[in-house]
């Protein structure tokens, strides 16, 4: 057993309201920068839809994530390694920027400069790539909001595989939606690592956190095929590849991501997961798809487990990363309850950022009569989202877990219903879905109150085990790439950005 | 003795392969953020493979066609039993042939470099130069062939294997001797050629040292500790 720990994240869909305050919060702070104008680290898609790049889910479009080949081995679904080398002269599987948007931005200033006209002058959009006009914005990172476009489109959505008569789904009484909010799912077997030729990305051993060494990067761009959920971005201005830095910087302090601190709806989880590093390899090469989810929760090591609290100290995790471990509101969802899946399973990835399915449509159908109810619990069959559709995307199309997590939040509100309505305990409904009171107490805890304390579990010291403070004496903070570089001269030989330059305007503090 | 040859092709040489390697260090060290293959294949996909295969493995097979036949000592092709008239013309056969691909895809690229906005836009100075010079250069190197066909019997093959050789164990003053009755043709392209290994640490070409090789060997994963 080789113990090591990671900072994950659960995403409480039941909840989210698709404000889109952390794609805005991480675009502001990650990548209001020239080259990454299209990239969202984290963006909001609504489902169904195609999503952002078009179609990103289907990996046979994008050749992303992993599979397993006949002879049993664990193998790029782009290819060999050799295959990968042959084509690093043209990535057959990149998409082109148009599958993502052509970033824009308006003539604002022709609102000011036009003249006396008989119509109201109008900004246009502009391409921030070309500099020329564009004529039409074709896609964005949300395009889909709230069902737009026309569901002939939104219909390829790879998740309605399997369901059956996804037609009917297109009519306006049969209808049906919910957000996904993505980032980067800072996999336990991250296919990017694997797919860079250059050996740039890397799993940082104390948080989990996966990375892109911007000086080792060459611009190869294999991670961002290999990546089946496409969260690697390639820069077209710096030539580089980047990706979801998890806030970095902030978890390392003991403060949240950007995007789960500012999230309104308080939908979003941070903790430590404990799991068998040795295992990692056999649990993706599951034979079957199904049997993902499985392999992954059997990786997790339990935190209050006195063999896996020595093993982990002799790995030299910290004693307040253990404390953390046995306050994770993660491992509580992902473990303990089982109200939180992984996203697409079958990629093989083994994601860290798990989703606690969307309730809301259907307790509104159940309280307005048209459900069928199963004991205490209504009949998820008859829902408004098809269980297959959340299945195909949490837990590659076994629809078991997704019927377990979604009547325990049903029985959840059911419960507590019960008891500050009514005035009466239920154990009826509780028994039914295998949870004791103690269990649905703490569940309202979090995924109901969620505290800020309770959300984010972050144990501060990462650095401290993780690096030696002396020999960052005198060292540059965060700098993007040639270390910190004496902010000096004007000329620069190698085409990179003249140093000492400032791009942002500087805060002035006044009285 | 003439003395532009002399300065062209006794001196330009060292000065150059100074530059290439000290130029090629120091980037790597202190600029390494900078060090990179630049490619836009993101930004405009229309015809990219066709034109980049085409472009990359013409101008691989040329280079090591160079490599044989101007660095790789004649006593090597002796041993192998070719004569130099062989010689000759395996190289215009290679050379052509890889010459032409190179050709198609380059002139896509450059066209692509040239005339799509996108691409145009995200160029530096530096990105068309040394796409245009290396055009310039290929174009240089096929009408070599056209004027080695004057002359089938491989002597000028050997004056310019000659030359480099001599220049490689530091005896420039011989090696120019070797330059002085060529085509003006075979001059243009090894200046050319030269310049291009001025210009190399200073524009994209640098990824050529970062053939990633150690990829096949690698593990899958990658973890970093940081103590």
């Amino acid at each position: 057993m080789k113990v090591r720990a990671q900072i994950g994240m659960v995403l409480n869909l039941d909840k989210c309201i698709g404000c889109h305050t952390c794609s805005i919060t991480c675009k502001n702070v990650w990548t209001s920068r020239e080259g990454v104008e299209y990239a969202w680290f984290n963006n909001v898609e609504t489902k169904p839809g195609v999503g952002f790049p078009k179609e990103w889910e289907n990996q046979d479009v994008w050749n992303g994530g992993w599979e397993r080949t006949k002879k049993g081995k664990l193998q790029l679904k782009m290819g060999g390694k050799l295959r990968i080398l042959a084509n690093i002269f043209a990535n057959p599987d990149l998409p082109q920027i148009d599958d993502y948007y052509e970033p824009f931005d308006f003539d604002y200033q022709h609102l000011h400069t036009a003249g006396d006209t008989k119509h109201q002058p109008v900004a246009r959009p502009r391409s921030l790539i070309s500099g020329k006009r564009m004529e039409k914005i074709e896609w964005g990172p949300n395009w889909e909001e709230i069902l737009g476009t026309e569901f002939a489109k939104r219909k390829k959505d790879k998740n309605f595989d399997e369901v059956v008569q996804k037609d009917i789904y297109g009519q306006f009484e049969k209808t049906f939606m919910m957000y996904l909010p993505r980032l980067c799912e800072h996999c336990l077997n991250p296919a990017c690592v694997a797919a860079c030729p250059s050996g740039a990305i890397y799993k940082r051993e104390e948080d989990g956190i996966v990375l892109i060494d911007q000086d080792k990067c060459r611009g190869w761009r294999m991670c961002v095929s290999g990546c089946p959920y496409k969260k690697i971005y390639y820069n077209w201005k710096t030539g580089k590849s980047e990706k979801c830095t998890f806030c970095y910087p902030r978890i390392e302090a003991g403060q949240p991501t950007t995007c789960s601190e500012t999230c309104v709806g308080r939908i979003r989880y941070l903790g430590v997961l404990l799991y068998d590093a040795d295992k990692i390899e056999a649990a993706a090469n599951t034979p079957n798809e199904k049997d993902l989810y499985q392999a992954q929760l059997d990786l997790f090591l339990d935190p209050f487990d006195p063999e896996v609290i020595a093993a982990a100290k002799a790995e030299g995790i910290p004693e307040n990363w253990l404390k953390a471990a046995q306050r994770s509101p993660v491992y509580m969802m992902a473990m303990e309850w089982k109200v939180a899946l992984p996203l697409h399973p079958e990629y093989r990835t083994l994601p860290m950022v798990w989703y606690v399915p969307p309730l809301s449509p259907i307790q509104t159908a159940v309280e307005a009569g048209h459900v069928g109810m199963n004991g205490e619990i209504p009949d998820l069959k008859s829902l408004r989202i098809p269980l297959r559709y959340l299945a195909n995307m949490l837990t590659a199309g076994d629809e078991a877990p997704v019927v377990r997590a979604l009547e325990r939040m049903i029985a959840m509100r059911a419960y507590k219903r019960s008891q500050n309505v009514d005035g009466i305990e239920d154990f009826e409904v509780l028994k039914q879905v295998g949870l004791t009171p103690n269990q649905v107490e703490e569940m309202y805890r979090y995924m109901a109150l969620a505290n800020f304390e309770d959300r984010f579990v972050i144990p501060t010291s990462a650095r401290a085990y993780a690096e030696n403070a002396y020999d960052l004496k005198g060292d540059c903070g965060f700098s993007f790439g040639n270390g910190c570089g004496n902010g000096e001269s004007g000329l620069n030989l190698f085409g990179g950005d003249k140093k000492g330059v400032r791009k942002v305007i500087p805060v002035v503090m006044k009285d | 003795m003439n003395y532009i040859d002399m300065l062209l092709f006794g001196i330009y040489p060292y000065i150059a392969s100074v530059i290439f390697f000290v130029g090629s260090a120091l980037r790597y060290d202190r600029e390494q953020f900078t060090w990179k293959a630049q490619s836009s294949q993101i930004l405009d996909k229309t015809y990219f493979r066709v034109a980049s295969v085409l472009f990359h493995v013409g101008i691989i097979m040329i280079f090591f066609g160079h490599f044989a036949g101007l660095v790789m000592p004649y006593e090597v092709w002796n041993f192998l039993g070719i004569t130099l008239a062989q010689k000759q013309l395996i190289a215009m056969g290679v050379g052509g042939f890889f010459g032409a691909l190179c050709f198609v895809g380059l002139t896509m690229l450059v066209w692509r470099r040239l005339f799509n906005p996108r691409v145009r836009a995200s160029s530096s100075v530096m990105d068309t130069l040394i796409l245009l010079l290396i055009y310039w250069q290929l174009i240089l190197g096929i009408l070599t062939i056209f004027v080695s066909t004057g002359h089938m019997d491989g002597y000028v093959m050997q004056d310019l294997m000659s030359w480099s050789r001599y220049l490689l164990t530091f005896r420039p003053a011989e090696a120019i001797e070797f330059m002085a009755d060529i085509h003006w043709i075979y001059k243009a392209h090894v200046f050319w050629g030269i310049t291009l290994f001025v210009l190399f640490p200073f524009s994209r070409l640098v990824h050529i040292w970062s053939v990633p090789v150690k990829f096949i060997g690698r593990r899958h994963q990658i973890v970093r500790r940081r103590f």
